[in-house]
């Protein structure tokens, strides 16, 4: 178990790693989704299997997709690379770097005391993920939800076939 | 939604209907006696070469397909040789309707294929048959004035003996 | 022994049927179109598909020197993996699959197809030419579109059962199929399921009279071969996961339950060949207008009824 976790864990970090260094942008979504597959896992070995599979339809599956289908038609070029160059000056990204860092070594700090001791948690069923989310969550997803609808609608509004405008 | 339906159970009632597939080899199509397949050259009743190398098919052929050669013996003329590339023949059989001597003929048989092109392209004595093909009786030099060895001016079929100019006898 | 030979053994057997598939779709399409099909190699042609995979093997395995090599090695690759491993929590038998009782089988099958269009459409980016990527493209769009109303559609089964888990569900099945309390979510999720395997009527990706073969376009040989079986086996899927989450599983009289899967699952797996044989394709705005203005309501519909009836059934004893 623990191996298994920490295997998917190094995947998910060098899977990250990747995101940030690839040249050609599907490449770098290719190991997004890698990395993504990887917390799937994670989460699977932590017994929440639950969030997992959810992980990998929602995140893996349906929005990266989106992205990969953006990032098809975006055929970027020599130039494109070249500003992107200007972007990575190291005055641009000291500081979100240190704050970074700030939060690795925090999560780090709080991740030791339970290495090793709390496995395995009980597992963490569909039924444990709708109570809390509709018994202690619920604001949350309602507040998520009224988003979601609002997007909704602004999509319909945008994409809807003005036919006076032609 | 329910044309889709119908669709469905029509196609599926297809199970039961009877193949319309001819299983070729084993089993031969019915071919029509003049159904255009392999050209072939036909003879006279009496057993000579039909063509008189006129041309005319050559001339016909829409593709180019048919060379032949003219040359003469004893008054009659022969294809010295004549060749028909198969391989560019679209069988339209326009050689047959050309030909005076219903020499050239179309055959009901496809089955020509060659593993290599230039096999495709048949001489004379690939195409020459020995018989009259779909015409038994008629012989092109009986019915012509012209004169063979044999048959002189005048003694074909329905043919009136030769005017003598020096008469002055209507 | 039986714990080892399943997995072993699973997927060997879904690549056979799936390559024997072949072969019985096109001697069915032969039937319901009043011809033979494929009837030469061995009794009644039983190995064209054998001959078809030997010629498949021994073609040039050509990768375009404009392709991306390593995403277009990839895509074929996952396209079968996702596939394969879907199978694994499919309960054949009443003792379950390979993992027949994982406790979110139904999620799992859900994710895998998620991650198959992965495959498709990094076929077509990474074949970097105009059809490929173009059938990727509505690929891309059609999948995911009908993921969503195939997750919704079976939200009313997994209402109905209780269970994400794919044995559960089969076992709530006792008294009466899904099919009938579920009729809505059933062909809700036949459509989607079609349109999940881009399977005629809903080949749009692969619309070989508009874009060559669409995202498959650039691949040759074994590559082509196994987007080809995974097409298949993914019929065999999907066909599978409607006998499972409808039609009863291995629920029958009589007949041990392998049996009556094998019989459900053929069953569905002729129907399917069946609509390619009879419809034709929609064009492309009627296959997204058919998805989103008829079957997603169709399906939250049947969510809230099924929801109703449950609360209803709670609250009066
Ligand atoms: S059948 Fe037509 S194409 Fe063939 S040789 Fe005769 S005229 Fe030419
Ligand atoms: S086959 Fe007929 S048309 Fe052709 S050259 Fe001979 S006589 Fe003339």
């Amino acid at each position: 178990m623990h191996a298994l976790a920490l295997l998917s864990a190094g995947i998910a970090f060098v899977g990250a790693i990747m995101v940030i260094t690839r040249r050609v942008a599907v490449h770098a979504v290719l190991y997004l989704v890698v990395t993504l597959l990887a917390v799937a896992m994670v989460l699977a070995l932590l017994g929440a299997a639950f969030a997992a599979m959810l992980e990998i339809i929602i995140y893996a599956g349906a929005i990266m997709v989106l992205f990969v289908f953006v990032v098809m038609m975006l055929n970027s070029g020599q130039p494109d690379a070249a500003r992107e160059g200007e972007w990575l000056r190291p005055r641009a990204w000291a500081g979100p770097g240190v704050l970074a860092g700030l939060l690795c070594g925090e999560l780090l700090y709080a991740a030791t005391p339970f290495s090793g001791h709390a496995w395995p948690l009980a597992p963490l069923t569909a039924r444990d993920v709708g109570l809390g989310l509709f018994g202690h969550y619920v604001l949350m997803v309602e507040l998520a939800s009224f988003l979601l609808l609002a997007g909704l609608i602004s999509a319909l509004h945008i994409g809807r076939n003005r036919v006076e405008d032609r | 939604m329910l044309d889709t339906l119908r669709t469905l159970f029509l196609t599926f009632r297809h199970a039961f209907y009877r193949r319309a597939t001819v299983q070729y080899p084993e089993q031969q199509p019915y071919l029509p006696p003049r159904y255009r397949g392999r050209i072939i050259l036909s003879r006279d009743p009496d057993g000579a070469e039909r063509c008189v190398a006129c041309n005319l098919c050559a001339v016909a052929c829409p593709v180019d397909c048919i060379s032949l050669q003219k040359v003469e013996a004893d008054g009659r003329w022969y294809p010295q040789y004549f060749r028909i590339n198969f391989s560019r023949c679209i069988f339209c059989g326009f050689c047959e309707e050309a030909c005076p001597t219903y020499a050239i003929q179309l055959t009901p048989d496809f089955e020509m294929s060659e593993y290599s092109r230039p096999n495709l392209v048949y001489e004379k004595e690939d195409l020459l048959i020995s018989g009259t093909g779909k015409y038994p009786d008629y012989s092109f030099y009986h019915v012509s004035g012209i004169p063979i060895p044999g048959k002189d001016r005048g003694a074909s079929e329905r043919e009136r003996p030769p005017v003598d100019i020096h008469s002055l006898l209507p | 022994m039986m714990r080892l030979s399943l997995p072993v053994l699973t997927p060997l057997a879904v690549l056979g049927l799936a390559t024997m598939l072949t072969w019985v779709e096109r001697r069915l399409l032969g039937l319901w179109q009043d011809r033979y099909g494929p009837n030469r190699v061995g009794p009644g042609g039983v190995f064209q598909a054998v001959a078809d995979g030997v010629k498949l093997l021994f073609k040039q395995d050509w990768v375009p020197p404009f392709a991306d090599r390593g995403v277009f090695v990839l895509a074929p690759a996952i396209g079968m993996m996702t596939v394969l491993l879907s199978f694994a929590v499919i309960p054949f038998t009443a003792m379950g699959g390979i993992a027949g009782g994982m406790n979110v089988g139904l999620l799992f099958i859900l994710a895998m197809m998620g991650l198959g269009v992965y495959a498709v459409v990094l076929a077509g980016w990474a074949s970097n030419s105009k059809y490929a990527l173009l059938g990727g493209m509505r690929a891309a769009a059609q999948m995911i579109s009908y993921e969503v109303f195939m997750g919704v559609s079976l939200l009313g089964v997994v209402m109905a059962a209780g269970s994400f888990s794919l044995r559960d569900i089969v076992a709530a099945q006792g008294r009466v199929w899904f099919v009938i309390p579920q009729c809505l979510g059933f062909c809700v999720f036949m459509l989607a399921g079609i349109a999940e395997t881009h399977r005629l009527p809903f080949d749009l990706p692969e619309g070989e009279n508009e874009l060559g073969a669409g995202f498959h376009t650039e691949y040759s040989g074994l590559k082509f071969g196994m987007f080809f079986i995974a097409e298949y086996a993914g019929i065999i899927l999907v066909s599978a996961l409607v006998t499972t989450l409808y039609l009863g599983g291995g629920l029958g009289p009589v007949l041990p339950a392998a049996v009556w899967f094998t019989l459900k699952t053929c069953g569905m797996v002729m129907f399917f060949i069946l609509l390619r044989a009879a419809l034709p394709r929609p064009r492309y705005d009627q296959l997204m207008a058919l998805g989103w203005k008829i079957l997603l309501p169709l399906s939250l519909l049947n969510v809230m009824a099924t929801g109703t009836i449950m609360m209803l059934r709670a609250t009066t004893p």
